[in-house]
């Protein structure tokens, strides 16, 4: 069975299992819960699956750190994808580092290939250690595809469950006699290393060896082929030490090759080699087979210049977005803006600029009451928190408990598109869908809400401006904690359909550019006055709201929203 | 045969994964090593995004590099001006002329270049730039630009024509396999 919560590029490991039968996956509310979930598989004695971003592993690192204690019944592996280069996270951070913290082994594929032999072998290796296996990938693993060989599916027995409280009840009694077993295992797996087909040495010329793992690798290789020697780790936790020495020995120069922190480089230098790594590759931000290149004094290509600077086109709220109707009346209520993890983070974008600070799933409720208790009643009626319905799911709820528990007379903007939309629409508790798109249970927001003691719960049309604001006039100005639910589908949603494209009346325009004040893609400013495009206008009818002079209409002529 | 590098490149939401994904399994069906690089997530909402295909014997990086790529294919002008530096000395671009006003041209803080087409051709690049979007329409959708590009980009690679149809049956839902077949067509007229 797998449980996961959805994080970019992590998501399609289960979205993919979730297609084939006699694997039962889910969507869990978030990583803690999801890990715990396959962790009571795994002890039950069924194979168990779970995956997360890098961030993800965070909020599943409480149970992490105990199950590499308990160790498994049946084999139990956990896929954590990292994001070198940001392309869709808040940080950087090197999963590698909880591995060595929780003494767990980690695999590293590099290509799709390596994906499914090394998830396979992981299982295998988790049955026979005892212990989860951590398989970490990156954005450029994730999420490239190259060519893979299947194979036969063997379904693996049932381990029988049978109680022994002193490997699972983790009170210190027990945790005490299971730590040596943690750290004999690594000992153990430290000597398998040594000698595992995971990591293995490709040798070319010997005047540089090049120690690598993961999408580095194919970078060295594409630079280098058999122009260096290769010693290409597929098991980076523990990393062997006698292999690296003896390669160390065979070649003249010593590089390691490796994105984010020197974890390789580290563990080379505690054997007391020579090595060459952050002193001259960055710390920061994916590599690239030209950066590896130049590094290493390589020729690298370089390309033609376009000559005159080229706009950027940084991400934005779709047209038609229900967000953007929540954004606009914060920005215009001048309001601080604690934000979340979601598409609404596009909020902070021009020209909104509608938010304060963004830090990770959750903060933004736990965050806004700080502030409250901070600065009081007056702070209270100049900040809101907006989070998504499915980031409230997985960590606001708690927030919002404290705001309710510890009285501060904080407002909540949940913003409730009934899809979880930055990784691509999957299902959450709130949805009343599955994984698989059958009907399951739905949490209702309102009732969640007024449960846990918010009495001021009000929901709102994003698409009504006029509403948005006065809502959120009456909940600043109230003393009471309070939540605002601005609900409205997902405008990409297969479900919803667009209206007809707006077109702008053009003896009616007077180009006074109130309508470019919302930042959607659809609406630009011409010579010949605003022009709404065809092809990206869903028709919501927010900008139409804006125009003092009716000028955006509907194709049969009214102006009405 | 080295390794081909082809970059998929336009706005967020314009397809630019479906047409990786086609062109991916026609590379497949060809017997070749194959690797398609992309980025989901942020970057998608209506930003800058780029794909990787690379194709030959054996593929190692997914990605592709500054002056390396045999071909870009841009679903919008302004980005195959982005992704110049990245085309080889005698690389090819394919671009539809479509224009999708980014976000800082939007709020008038920056300007949309004029000229596009000529200033790209003026840098010594080989530049094949046609509007896609007429044809996508004339086949039954805008969103079909993604499949007449790769039709436009189909006369200059050695695969046969039956190949690329057997490709897109393979990665097109059925109710949308007539459209596309056409809109490969007229691309690749």
């Amino acid at each position: 069975m797998a449980s996961s919560y959805p994080g970019t590029p992590s998501t399609e490991i289960t979205e993919s299992l979730a297609e084939y039968d006699g694997i039962y996956a889910e969507w869990a509310p978030n990583e803690k819960v999801a890990l715990e979930t396959a962790f009571g598989a795994s002890f039950a004695g069924r194979r168990a699956f779970c995956g997360m971003k890098h961030v993800g592993l965070n909020v599943a690192a409480d149970p992490l750190f105990t199950i590499s204690y308990t160790g498994v019944n049946a084999g139990l592996v956990i896929a954590v994808a990292d994001d070198p280069g940001m392309h869709s996270s808040q940080n950087e951070q090197d999963s590698r580092h909880y591995a060595v913290a929780a003494k767990l082994p980690m695999l590293e594929p590099a290509d799709s290939s390596e994906c499914l032999e090394f998830a396979k072998y992981a299982y295998e290796l988790s049955e026979r250690f005892d212990t989860p296996v951590m398989l970490r990938m990156c954005t450029r693993i994730a999420h490239s595809r190259s060519v893979v060989e299947t194979g036969e599916r063997a379904e693996p027995p049932v381990s029988e469950y049978v109680k022994r409280a002193e490997k699972y009840v983790m009170m210190p009694g027990n945790a005490r006699l299971r730590h040596p077993e943690v750290e004999r295992r690594m000992a153990e797996l430290g000597r398998l290393a040594d000698d595992t087909f995971l990591n293995r040495i490709e040798t070319g010329d010997r005047r540089l060896g090049i120690i690598t793992s993961g999408t580095a690798y194919q970078y060295a290789r594409e630079v280098f082929g058999g122009d260096a020697s290769i010693l290409k780790l597929g098991l980076v936790n523990p990393l062997p030490g006698k292999l690296i020495l003896d390669f160390a020995a065979s070649v003249e120069r010593l590089a390691v090759i490796e994105e984010l922190d020197p974890v390789i480089e580290n563990h080379c230098k505690r054997l007391g080699l020579r090595v060459e790594g952050k002193s001259i590759f960055p710390a920061v931000g994916e590599f690239s087979q030209n950066l590896v290149a130049s590094v290493l004094g390589r020729p690298a290509p370089s390309g033609r210049t376009f000559g005159e600077p080229i706009p950027a086109r940084p991400p934005v709220m779709c047209a038609g977005c229900p967000h953007r109707g929540v954004f606009f009346t914060l920005a215009r209520a001048k309001v601080a803006v604690i934000g979340d993890i979601g598409c609404y983070t596009l909020g902070a974008s021009p020209p909104l600029h509608a938010m304060d600070s963004t830090v990770c799933m959750g903060a933004s409720v736990s965050g806004l009451h700080g502030w409250s208790r901070a600065l009081g009643r007056d702070g209270e009626r100049r900040a809101v928190a907006v989070i998504g319905d499915s980031t409230f799911m997985h960590s606001g709820v708690t927030g919002l408990i404290n705001m309710a528990y510890n009285g501060s007379g904080s407002t909540v903007i949940i913003l409730d598109n009934s899809i979880t939309g930055m990784t691509g629409h999957q299902q959450n508790p709130t949805t009343g869908y599955n994984i698989k798109g059958e009907p399951a249970g739905k949490i209702d927001l309102e009732t969640l809400c007024r449960s846990v003691g918010i009495r001021r719960v009000s929901v709102v049309d994003p698409y009504d401006l006029a509403q948005c604001e006065r809502t959120l006039r009456e909940e600043l100005d109230s003393e009471e904690p309070s939540v605002i639910i601005s609900r409205r589908p997902c405008a990409l949603l297969k479900y919803v359909k667009p209206k007809p494209p707006l077109v702008v009346g053009r003896d009616k325009c007077k180009k006074c550019k109130a309508c470019m004040k919302l930042g959607c893609p659809a609406v630009s400013m011409r010579d010949e006055g605003a022009s709404v495009d065809p092809t990206l206008c869903v028709g919501c009818g927010v900008c139409v709201q804006l125009c003092k002079f009716d000028a955006i209409e509907r194709v049969d002529g009214s102006a009405e929203a | 045969m080295n390794t081909k590098n082809i970059m998929i490149v336009g706005v967020g939401g314009q397809g630019s994964l479906l047409a990786s994904k086609a062109l991916g399994c026609l590379l497949l069906s060809e017997g070749l090593d194959v690797k398609v690089s992309e980025v989901h997530g942020m970057s998608q909402r209506g930003g800058s995004v780029v794909t990787y295909v690379r194709y030959g014997p054996s593929v190692a990086s997914p990605v592709i590099d500054v002056g390396q790529a045999d071909y870009i294919v841009s679903f919008e002008l302004l980005e195959a001006a982005r992704w110049l530096g990245y085309l080889a000395p005698d690389g090819l671009i394919v671009t539809n002329t479509q224009r999708i006003d980014p976000m800082p041209v939007i709020t008038g803080a920056a300007g949309y270049p004029s000229e596009l087409a000529a200033k790209l051709a003026s840098s010594g690049a080989k530049v094949d730039a046609f509007d896609a979007l007429a044809p996508a329409e004339r086949a039954g959708s805008s969103k079909a630009v993604n499949i007449v590009l790769l039709g436009r980009l189909s006369k200059y690679l050695e695969f046969a024509e039956t190949a690329w149809y057997g490709a897109l049956d393979q990665c097109v839902p059925a109710r949308f396999i007539d459209m596309n077949r056409e809109a490969f067509r007229l691309g690749r007229a």
